[in-house]
C-alpha cells in the first residue's frame, strides 16, 4: 500500500496582483486530477468523526469514496442527501472548525480538503445537470409552509419541506433570493452564478418564491397563519447594522458594512455606471473590525481602487473572527492590519465628507464574558490617521420589522428570536425561526443546520394534523 | 415585473405613473414610500405613495426627472412594466384628531401630500394647506389639494399664480394669527422642510417632516437613509420618514444627500450617451 500523504492537495488560485484589480473568483478549484489525488488521501475510518463535525451531517466518506471511485453521479447523490447548497458550502463554511478539525489525519498531518471536494462535486454536477437524480418528493400533503427569507436557512428548510411534499411559498424583501449569500459575500469568494443555480435548484423541487415581499408590511405572519398557511418559518436574519456611536459617525464616506457590501455585490455598483448605483471609494479606506465581513468589505474596497486599505481592530491579531484562509488572502493582496487600535472620532471636510478619523490604542486586559481580553484604552495614545472613505464592520443584529409585526413572539434583549435549539420551535405556534435570526450573526452552515432541524420539526407537526 | 396601468404627464419633468401591486396597495397608508428599481441594471430608488386603490390593487406615485433613473422611468408608459416595486415601506404619518393641522407642499411634495391632508380630515381636524411651486407651469393636484382641505393658499416663487411669496411666508401668518394651529406638516425639498421647521418653531407647534435621505434598501438593513433626530441616530426608511422637524439634524441631512453628486453627473452623461438618436 501506498504511503499516505500527509499533505493536502493545493488549490490554485489568482495570483494576488491580478486578483486584487478584479471581482473574478479567487480560488479557481481542483481539477479532476487534483480532486482524484485530494478524494484518495481519505481513509475511510469507520468512526466517521467528520460526519459529526458536519452541522448538517453529510455522508463525507461516501461522497469522498464515490469521487474516487469515479462515479460522480453517485458523489453528487451522497453530498446532497443532506446539503442542498453544495457549491456554496464547499465555499464558503469555515471547515477548519468543522469536518476538517475532526479529520482523523488531523493528528498525524493536513486533514482532508473536505471543503474543497464538496465545490468540486457540486462544480462538476452544475456543468452536468443532466446526471443529476432528481431528489425524490413525497407525494403532496395538501399542506401549506409559508418561509420568510430566503438566506441559507430559508433554502434549506424550503428544499426539505418541498420534499416531503408540502406546498412552501418562500418570501424575500430583497429583489434577488439569497440572502447574505447575494448582498453579502462578494463574488470574488462566492461567484452569484452558484448561488442563483442553487436557489433554482430549490425552486425546482416545487418552491414558489415571492420577490420584493417585506413580511410584516404586505402580509405580518399572524395574517400568514390565518390566510392559509399552516406554519410559518422565520429566516429572516440579522440585517441591521451596529455602528460605533462615535462623534462624525454619519458624515458622508462613511458606511455600514451593509451598505458597501449591498452596493457592491447586489447592486453591481463596480460596474458603475453600466450599473446605476454608484459607490464612493477614497484613496485611503478604513475598514473597522476583523470578521469575515471586514475582509470582505477591505477586499472589496481594493478591487473598486482604493490605494491604502486598513482593517482596525481593537483587539490583536489572535482574537480576529474571520476565516485563517480569508485573512492571509487579504494580507496577500496587500491589506494593512492595525491591530489594538480603536476609533473614537471622525472629521469631515468642507462638503461633510469624511476626512480623519482619531484613534486611540489599546491593550489587552482580563479576559471578559466571552473569554476574550478585554481591549483596554491606553491613556494619551492617541493618533489621528488621514481617511477618505470609511466602512464599519461591526456586526449585525436582527431586524425588529418581525418581531415587532408579531403577536406573542419571544425575543432576546439583544432583538433575537427565542427558538428552541433542536426544534427551531418559537414561542408562539405554528412559528419556528432559525439561523441568525436566532443566534445573531453565526456562518452560513449553522443556518442550514438550524434551517434542516426546523424543517423536521415542522414536517412532524404537519403530520399531525388531521 | 409590475405593469404600468396609466401614464400621466402632470407639469414638465413630473409624472405620474399608476403601477399595479395589489399586495401593496392592499397596505398602503398616507406617508408610506416604495422602493422602485426601473430594469435589471437599475438602482433602488425610494418614491413616496401619491395614492392607492386597494379594489383596482394600484398604487399611484409622483416623480420628478432629476437624474438618470428618474429619466429611465419618464422613457416607460402605460403597458411597460418596472422590475421591481417594494412598499409599502416606513411608518405612516401619525394621523389623530389634533385640532387644526397647516399642511405645506412644496414642488413634487402635494401629490405626497393630499393623502397625509385627506386622512387629517378623515380624523375631524381642520385642515389649511399651502401649496408652493416656483412658478404656474409647475402647479399640479391643486383641485386635489383643495378638496382634502377646508382652506388652500397657492404661492409662488415668481407670482406667476396664486400668492407671490415663498411657502413659509403664509405659514408664518398663519402661526402669527388668531386661529390656533395645532400641528404642521410639511414635505418638499429638503430646504422647504427645513425652512418650514424653523418658522414654526418660535411658535412651538409640531411639525412634522417626511425626509428624503438616499436610500438603498429600504428596510433597515444598511443605513444609509441615517440621520440625526434630536441628537440621535434613526434610519429613515424604518424609523420615519416622518420625524419631528424641530429635531432633525438639516446641515447633515443635506450633506449626506451630496455625497454622489460627482456620480450622479457620471451616470446622466452615461445615460445621454446611450440614449443618444
Amino acid at each position: 500500500m501506498a504511503k499516505l500523504n500527509l499533505n493536502r492537495e493545493e488549490m490554485p488560485r489568482q495570483e494576488p496582483k491580478v486578483r486584487a484589480k478584479n471581482f473574478n473568483e479567487v480560488a479557481l478549484g481542483y481539477s479532476p486530477e487534483q480532486a482524484l489525488a485530494e478524494a484518495s488521501r481519505c481513509i475511510q475510518c469507520p468512526k466517521r468523526p467528520c460526519t459529526g463535525g458536519c452541522p448538517v451531517s453529510v455522508d463525507i466518506p461516501e461522497f469522498v469514496k464515490a469521487l474516487r471511485e469515479n462515479n460522480m453521479p453517485e458523489a453528487v447523490r451522497a453530498l446532497k442527501r443532506k446539503n442542498a447548497l453544495p457549491g456554496i458550502c464547499g465555499r464558503v463554511c469555515p471547515q477548519e472548525t468543522q469536518c476538517e478539525s475532526v479529520c482523523t489525519l488531523e493528528k498525524k498531518g493536513a486533514p482532508v480538503a473536505v471543503g474543497r471536494l464538496e465545490r468540486y462535486v457540486a462544480d462538476w454536477e452544475r456543468v452536468n445537470p443532466e446526471a443529476a437524480e432528481r431528489p425524490t418528493i413525497q407525494p403532496p400533503s395538501g399542506r401549506k409552509v409559508a418561509v420568510v427569507g430566503s438566506g441559507p436557512a430559508s433554502l434549506t428548510a424550503a428544499a426539505d419541506l418541498a420534499k416531503a411534499g408540502h406546498s412552501v411559498t418562500m418570501f424575500e424583501a430583497l429583489h434577488v433570493a439569497g440572502g447574505v449569500l447575494v448582498y453579502g459575500i462578494p463574488e470574488f469568494r462566492l461567484p452569484k452564478e452558484i448561488v442563483r443555480n442553487e436557489v433554482n435548484y430549490v425552486t425546482s423541487l416545487g418552491v414558489e418564491l415571492k420577490l420584493d415581499a417585506v413580511i410584516g408590511r404586505i402580509d405580518t405572519v399572524d395574517e400568514l397563519l390565518a390566510n392559509s398557511f399552516d406554519a410559518v418559518f422565520l429566516g429572516t436574519g440579522a440585517g441591521l447594522p451596529m455602528f460605533l456611536g462615535v462623534p462624525g459617525e454619519n458624515l458622508g464616506g462613511i458606511y455600514s458594512a451593509n451598505e458597501f457590501l449591498t452596493r457592491t455585490n447586489l447592486m453591481k455598483a463596480y460596474q458603475f455606471p453600466k450599473y446605476g448605483t454608484p459607490i464612493r471609494v477614497g484613496k485611503n479606506v478604513a475598514v473597522i473590525g476583523a470578521g469575515n465581513v471586514a475582509m470582505d468589505s477591505a477586499r472589496c474596497a481594493l478591487r473598486l481602487g482604493a490605494e491604502k486599505v486598513y482593517i482596525v481592530y481593537r483587539r490583536s491579531k489572535a482574537e480576529m473572527p474571520a476565516r485563517h484562509e480569508e485573512v492571509e488572502n487579504a494580507e496577500e493582496e496587500g491589506i494593512i492590519f492595525k491591530f489594538l487600535t480603536n476609533p473614537i472620532k471622525f472629521t469631515g471636510d468642507e462638503r461633510g465628507n469624511v476626512k480623519t478619523m482619531e484613534c486611540v490604542e489599546m491593550e489587552l486586559g482580563e479576559p471578559d464574558a466571552s473569554g476574550r481580553r478585554r481591549p483596554v484604552t491606553k491613556a494619551g495614545s492617541n493618533f489621528v490617521m488621514d481617511v477618505d472613505t470609511v466602512v464599519v464592520a461591526l456586526g449585525t443584529t436582527p431586524n425588529p420589522l418581525i418581531a415587532s409585526t408579531t403577536e406573542g413572539l419571544k425575543t432576546t434583549s439583544h432583538g433575537t428570536v427565542v427558538a428552541d435549539e433542536a426544534t427551531g420551535q418559537t414561542a408562539k405556534p405554528r412559528v419556528w425561526a432559525g439561523g441568525d435570526a436566532v443566534t445573531g450573526a453565526a456562518t452560513v452552515i449553522s443556518a442550514m443546520g438550524a434551517g434542516k432541524r426546523a424543517a423536521a420539526s415542522i414536517d412532524a407537526y404537519l403530520k399531525t394534523l388531521p | 415585473m409590475y405593469k404600468i396601468l396609466q401614464r400621466q404627464d402632470l407639469v414638465p419633468n413630473v409624472h405620474l405613473f399608476k403601477i399595479e401591486a395589489p399586495a401593496v396597495a392592499r397596505k398602503c397608508q398616507a406617508g408610506q414610500f416604495i422602493i422602485v428599481r426601473v430594469d435589471e441594471a437599475g438602482e433602488r430608488i425610494p418614491l413616496t405613495i401619491a395614492d392607492w386603490d386597494k379594489e383596482e390593487g394600484s398604487v399611484t406615485m409622483v416623480f420628478m426627472e432629476v437624474g438618470a433613473t428618474t429619466r429611465d422611468l419618464a422613457r416607460l408608459g402605460a403597458g411597460d412594466s418596472v422590475a421591481d416595486f417594494v412598499g409599502p415601506l416606513g411608518l405612516p404619518t401619525h394621523a389623530d384628531k389634533f385640532g387644526t393641522v397647516v399642511c405645506v407642499a412644496g414642488g413634487v411634495g402635494v401629490a405626497v401630500i393630499t393623502p397625509v391632508a385627506r386622512a387629517m380630515k378623515q380624523k375631524g381636524n381642520k385642515v389649511i394647506s399651502i401649496l408652493g411651486a416656483r412658478n404656474k407651469d409647475l402647479i399640479f393636484w391643486e383641485n386635489e389639494l383643495r378638496a382634502a382641505s377646508d382652506k388652500l393658499i397657492v404661492t409662488t416663487d415668481d407670482g406667476t399664480y396664486g400668492r407671490k411669496a415663498l411657502v413659509t411666508e403664509p405659514l408664518k401668518e398663519l402661526l402669527q394669527g388668531e386661529e390656533k394651529i395645532d400641528r404642521v406638516i410639511a414635505i418638499g425639498p429638503t430646504n422647504m422642510m427645513k425652512f418650514s421647521a424653523l418658522t414654526s418653531k418660535p411658535f412651538g407647534v409640531k411639525t412634522i417632516v417626511s425626509l428624503n435621505p438616499i436610500m438603498v434598501d429600504g428596510t433597515g438593513m444598511c443605513g444609509c437613509c441615517r440621520v440625526s433626530v434630536g441628537g440621535q441616530t434613526k434610519f429613515a426608511c424604518v424609523d420615519g420618514p416622518d420625524f419631528d422637524g424641530h429635531q432633525v439634524d438639516w446641515d447633515l441631512l443635506l450633506n449626506r444627500q451630496r455625497v454622489y453628486l460627482d456620480e450622479e453627473k457620471r451616470s446622466v452623461e452615461h445615460w445621454q450617451k446611450a440614449h443618444a438618436h
